[in-house]
């Protein structure tokens, strides 16, 4: 499980994220909306240690990961997607995944056969007709779900995914709800930061809001939709609010 | 104390001249995000630009201030946004800091020719003779006006930054248009501003330096290194900060002058050299940069194909076995570096094109393989090749250590700061002890080689070097291409887009950032080795910057990630161009341009040249009938010419009309041809056509599959069969 205590992120003199706490249980889908430029994708940044809070700490199953470098924390089970796609555009779908996979072989103290393991995790985020590809020709949802499978490459503990399902159509978004159950189900935490309330709302367990930096409330999906507060932030802010 | 203030005062004027050109540098980048390299050449042109009016022609000195300051350099900075920089838009570091190095070296070789090396042209400084007396010391005119202008410079560009709409904005710069945008402003036209002020500053700072120093091209745009070194102290954004490097970079060169022991060697070679060590430092200081994210690069280099590198090594070879029986010994000697030299290319491919990182020392460490060979390599001693290696690599690893958490343009600084330390400083040192070590150079001159004996057998003439280098080009070709297939390379070519998810995966990007550099420099330096064996006796300028860029240049024009732009560099800058030249001045002349002007064009087509040619050569690798016929007509000139039937001329024409004819030939029959080949190589299964996917369409491993299929050919097993996993599944 995750755990975030009173994250602050300062860029010059604007204030990202002050005191900000948000927890992530295994098994479960934790939820994470709010406005853009709210400060999501700064959270992640700062729990995966892609740049350092000015205060803050990062526990993950109670260990304290706070000083640790980004590799050295993703050795501990941390592993994200990327809002803007940083795929390797050199390289296929299957050697993106692969590419994970080997690192992964490499420090985890119970390696699988990366090639094996690939081919598992290609069939089950759904690319196997498009292993072949260069990722460049991918439209931006099934870059998503290569991020996403080279995420699980790394068998995370905790899994943070920032709008994973922007780009994807209906029917796509809902065979990912159904993948991400099934991944917190096998005991990951994971962190999901969404614009489409109605995944938000059919997979999550608990919400977090944010806005201008700080959390607004936390709770069970529909119990967040009807809190006044977050209605009010979200009104005039942005169109992704509630259905 | 007179003579200590005397020094401060030298010290000052060099601050002044470093700080004007230094904020130049510093402004174009913090706006624009490139890094220009040329801006100490735009400084020399701009000095023999007022030299050529004011000295030759007598025009007034206001006159020539204003046409070579006011008109000339900005109108240079802007040509070069305009013309050049605009292109860039969205290529990868490597690239965009090419096409500055190019136009550096493109500027120095337009200067060479306008103005002939090696005549003298006097230069007198503003108001020459004339002192002012400071009460505690004299000062003299010039050194005065430096000083006052560098400080009005600062007050100037203080008010711009500060005070004025468009300097506002240049300050908001930098990497996000759309950040800028939003303030309103309008990026190219900051852009433009800041090209043309960097220009005016450049013009500014080498006018004042010129006449203090010589009028000499070379020495005059390397004066960039102190520039960056004061930079550095700015991180490359701050103006403040880069005026206090500045004053300490110049006075320590100027109190390093007044109080150096001359009379010791060590030392006083170490004077030159000291700014480069300052800058070294600095570097250690820089903090941590952002890991590299988001490339979304425009170039795309394609992996090998195995039948691809089979015929490039087979090529390879052969032209050495040609080149090596139909050469006499003076043209073996000036064409022999194409393959040692084209290692050392070589060794810029899983560098530069793999990984995206940038090294200016290549040559260097061929200089150390040179003199590990050379001190090692006694009586042909393999060993020597061995130590060439291992010491290069070892050399690689200690400079690589320190700044490899730097990237792009940072530790493109370095590894040239470590390559102008070397050809300044080191490479000129008698030879030394450190403790047990004993470290033996080039004698204060140059130091002979043995040429290779390998069971028994030595290559003691040109012809047999040049064939050896063939043979071990071939060989790190196929090496590297074999490194580009393992999971190593994968590795590589994934930070090459984003560092930042390789870490997020569990990486330390420390390793392979290290390894690759080490393998890279371990290359250069078995290139090295052969190139001083086919020189049989070296001195270090063979090794020093200025002679290193051209290589760096040309891999990156050729495709930096392809294998062949090695054989491209090579055979370009010590085949092509030599033979060319003999055709007259002219043209010799005329080449002295082609490296510089190729790079600048490098904005047009970042992915490089190699796939263009090969592009062109398609119908014919297809064709296996008119490839044959080429063939048989090709070794029919071969023997015709051991026969001495014609010379080399018309050896060189008729392989150029067999080429040209089997091209031509090839395109017909492809697009007469019923089912031509080149048609959809990814429905029709024909096999020679899948040789071009890469160049045709992006490769895949389903082809990868599909031409191991075709082709009946194993595993080249090197990273234990890495590729099945990746290729054998979906055939
Ligand atoms: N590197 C940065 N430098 C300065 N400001 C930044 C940087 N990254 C994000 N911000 C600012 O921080 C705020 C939060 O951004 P972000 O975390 O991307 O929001 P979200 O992901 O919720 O849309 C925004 O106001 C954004 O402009
Ligand atoms: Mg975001």
């Amino acid at each position: 499980m995750l755990e975030a205590r009173g994250i602050s992120v300062r860029f010059g003199g604007h204030m990202a994220l002050s005191d900000v706490s948000i927890d992530a249980p295994a098994g479960q889908v934790t939820g994470l909306i709010g406005p853009n430029g709210a400060g999501k994708t700064t959270l992640f940044n700062a729990i995966t240690g892609l740049l350092t809070p000015s205060a803050g700490t990062v526990h993950i199953d109670g260990r304290d990961v706070t000083r640790l470098k980004l590799h050295r924390r993703a050795r501990h089970g941390l592993a994200r997607t990327f809002q803007q796609l940083e795929l390797f555009t050199m390289l296929t779908v299957r050697e993106n995944i692969r590419v994970a996979a080997d690192i992964h072989h490499r420090w985890s103290p119970e390696p699988g056969d990366p090639g094996v393991l690939t081919e598992e995790i290609i069939d089950r985020v759904g690319l196997a007709a498009v292993a072949g590809e260069r990722v460049t020709a991918l439209p931006t949802g099934q870059g998503r779900l290569v991020e996403l499978g080279r995420a699980l490459a790394c068998r995370p503990r905790i899994l943070l995914l920032d709008e994973p399902a922007s780009g994807q159509d209906e029917t796509e978004t809902e065979r990912f709800g159904r993948l991400l159950v099934e991944v917190a189900s096998s005991g990951t935490a994971v962190l999901l930061v969404e614009h489409d309330m109605s995944l938000v709302m059919e997979v999550c367990s608990n919400v977090h809001v944010l806005d201008l930096g700080q959390i607004l409330a936390v709770g069970p999906p529909a119990e967040v939709q009807r809190n006044p507060v977050v209605l009010d932030a979200y009104l005039g802010t942005d169109t992704g609010g509630a259905p | 104390m007179e003579k200590f203030l005397i020094f401060t005062v030298v010290g000052l004027t060099l601050s002044a001249t470093y700080a004007v050109i230094a904020s130049g540098l510093v402004l174009t980048y913090a706006t624009t995000g490139i890094f220009n390299f040329s801006q100490g050449a735009i400084g020399m042109v701009a000095a023999f630009a007022y030299w050529q009016l004011r000295f030759d022609w007598g025009w007034p000195t206001p006159i020539a201030l204003v046409v070579s300051l006011g008109l000339l350099a900005p109108a240079i900075g802007l040509a070069i946004d305009r013309g050049i920089m605009r292109g860039l838009r969205g290529t990868s570091e490597a690239t965009r800091l090419v096409v500055s190095i190019s136009l550096m070296v493109a500027l120095i070789a337009l200067a060479n020719l306008v103005w002939e090396p090696g005549r003298s042209r006097p230069m007198s400084t503003f108001f020459e003779g004339s002192r002012v007396d400071l009460g505690i010391t004299t000062i003299t005119y010039h050194q005065a006006i430096t000083i006052v202008v560098a400080v009005l410079i600062a007050a100037g560009l203080r008010f711009l930054l500060h005070n004025t709409r468009i300097g506002v904005s240049m300050r908001a710069n930098v990497d996000d248009d759309a950040l800028v945008l939003l303030n309103g402003a309008q990026p190219k036209r900051i852009a433009g501003i800041s090209w043309a002020v960097g220009g005016f500053l450049a013009g500014v700072g080498g006018i004042l330096i010129a006449p203090t120093l010589s009028l000499e091209a070379g020495s005059l745009s390397l004066l960039i290194i102190n520039a960056y070194a004061a930079a550095i102290f700015g991180r490359l954004r701050s103006l403040p900060l880069t005026f206090v490097g500045a004053i300490v970079i110049g006075l320590t060169e100027g109190y390093l002058a007044g109080y150096l022991p001359g009379d010791n060697q060590y030392f006083a070679a170490f004077r030159p050299a000291a700014t480069v060590v300052i800058l070294f430092v600095a570097l250690l200081l820089v903090p941590n940069p952002r890991l590299r994210s988001r490339a979304h690069l425009r170039e795309y280099f394609p992996p090998p194909s195995r039948s691809g590198m089979v015929m490039l090594a087979v090529v390879v070879v052969v032209a050495g076995v040609v080149l090596a029986t139909t050469l006499d010994t003076v043209s073996l000697i000036t064409y022999g570096p194409v393959f040692s030299l084209g290692i050392v290319a070589l060794s810029l491919v899983p560098l530069v094109g793999f990984a995206g990182q940038i090294s200016l020392a290549q040559l260097s460490f061929a200089g150390i393989g040179a003199l590990a060979v050379a001190h090692h390599g006694h009586d042909g001693s393999p060993l020597g090749l061995v130590l060439a290696v291992v010491l290069a690599a070892a050399v690689g690893t200690v400079v690589a250590l320190p700044v490899m958490r730097l990237t792009g343009i940072y530790l493109a600084l370095a590894t040239a700061a470590f390559a102008v330390a070397l050809d300044r400083w080191l490479f000129n040192l008698p030879d030394f002890s450190v403790g047990p070590v004993h470290v033996r150079l080039f004698g204060l001159g140059s130091v002979s080689v043995d040429p290779l004996r390998i069971l028994g057998h030595e290559f003691d003439s040109p012809a047999a070097l040049l064939m050896l280098s063939a043979v071990v080009f071939a060989a790190v070709s196929l090496l590297v291409a074999a490194l580009r297939w393992s999971r190593f390379g994968r590795q590589l070519v994934a930070m090459r887009d984003s560092e930042a998810a390789c870490a997020t995966f569990g990486l330390n990007l420390m390793w392979p950032r290290v390894g690759v550099f080490a393998l890279s420099a371990g290359i250069a330096g078995l290139g090295g080795a052969l190139y001083a064996m086919q020189l049989g006796s070296v001195a270090p300028a063979r090794f020093d910057l200025l002679n290193g860029l051209p290589i760096f240049i040309l891999v990156v024009v050729g495709g930096a990630g392809l294998v062949g732009s090695a054989l491209f560099a090579g055979g370009i800058l010590y085949g092509v161009l030599p033979l060319t030249a003999t055709l007259g001045p002219v043209i010799a002349k005329i080449n002295s341009l082609f490296p510089g002007f190729t790079g600048v064009g490098l904005g047009r087509n970042p992915s490089g040249a190699v796939p263009v040619f090969s592009a062109a050569a398609g119908p014919l690798r297809n064709d296996p009938v008119v490839l044959a016929s080429m063939g048989v007509a090709m070794a029919v000139c071969y023997v015709l010419r051991l026969a001495e039937v014609f010379g080399n001329w018309a050896f060189v024409v008729l392989l150029g009309v067999a080429l040209v004819a089997a091209m031509v030939v090839a395109r017909r029959r492809s697009s007469s041809g019923a089912q031509g080949p080149g048609q959809g190589a990814g429905a029709g299964p024909d096999p020679e056509d899948l040789e071009w996917v890469g160049v045709t369409e992006p490769f895949t491993p389903a082809h990868l599959a599909r031409m191991e299929q075709v082709l009946d050919l194993q595993s080249v097993d090197l990273e234990g069969a890495e590729l099945d996993p990746v290729g054998g599944r979906d055939a």
